[in-house]
């Protein structure tokens, strides 16, 4: 049971990753993303770590995702497909990425690793999280949050536009611009 | 029997291919998506081998990974953003601005 559930995990998520970078659009790309990542969560599942398992559904496909097709939604289509690889470069990078897997799996299925069976099962697994959470890891969960909350603020001043408020016709510049060019219309004729 | 060695392949593939995707893509927006693969595939060899030895410490690590992986991919597609309305474009061969 846990093996067809393994076979079927792994196959999803490989393929997935695989459509996310060479799906042709990349709004399909984003969703096989998601999907990817989806997958990741049943691996967390089969390895008995549901909570880990829960955030990486609620931050990863909740958040990252949607996030992800906003962005891919904002930018114009025709610049989406601008982006072209030459066959050189593709090849290159292929054999450099099979070159990396070959070199680490030998690696490690010459390691003591390939043979290695799992201990038994943890008990109380979330206790122990928010124990740790909230006595030695404190610190880092107080850093954490000042962390979250400085990359929202900064990517919100990044993303922000300068002259927002100079182009909306309500406000009172840009009404002022556009009396000024009928001012100037008016003197050219 | 599914044991270690099997969910740290499947990792070690996942990592093949975000580092495919690294080096091979040129559009921003993709380039994001292999950085996310990779994080991804970090994250389920902590949890496998937090399984593997028996420790709590190997799942703290990857709630801290994924939390900072949010707040990282929040500030590049921002980044992307204003690129964007610099160049018009997402093709990072087209980004000068920041070439030495």
């Amino acid at each position: 049971m846990a093996d067809a559930a393994f076979i079927g995990l792994s196959v999803l998520t490989v393929a997935s990753a695989i459509f996310a970078l060479e799906s042709r659009e990349i709004i399909y790309g984003a969703i096989a993303l998601a999907v990817s990542m989806l997958g990741i969560a049943g691996f967390f599942i089969l390895l008995d770590s549901p909570f880990v398992a829960m955030f990486q559904i609620a931050v990863y496909v909740g958040a990252v995702a949607v996030l992800v097709i906003f962005i891919v939604m904002l930018v114009r289509t025709e610049a989406l497909f601008s982006a072209t690889e030459d066959r050189g470069r593709r090849i290159a990078g292929l054999i450099f990425s099979l070159l990396m897997m070959v070199g680490i799996g030998v690696l490690l299925f010459s390691s003591l690793f390939s043979t290695a069976e799992f201990s038994p099962l943890m008990e109380k697994i979330v206790t122990k999280i928010g124990t740790e959470m909230l006595t030695y890891y404190s610190p880092v969960f107080i850093l954490l949050g000042l962390t979250l909350a400085g990359a929202i603020i900064g990517a919100l001043t990044l993303a922000r536009r300068e002259d927002s408020d100079q182009f909306t016709s309500a406000s009172p510049q840009y009404k002022k611009i556009q009396i000024d060019k009928n001012a100037e219309e008016k003197e050219q004729i | 029997m599914t044991e270690l060695i099997n969910f740290v392949t499947v990792s070690l593939i996942l990592v093949g291919i975000g580092v495919y995707g690294l080096v091979v893509k040129r559009n921003a927006i993709r380039m994001i998506f292999a950085i996310e693969i990779i994080a991804n595939a970090a994250n389920l060899n902590l949890i496998a081998f937090s399984r593997y030895l028996g420790d709590i410490q190997g799942q703290i690590f990857a709630l801290f990974a994924i939390a900072i992986a949010a707040a990282e991919v929040a500030v590049g597609l921002a980044i992307i953003i204003i690129a964007y309305r610099l160049y018009k474009d997402i093709d990072v061969a087209a980004y000068k601005f920041l070439r030495g």
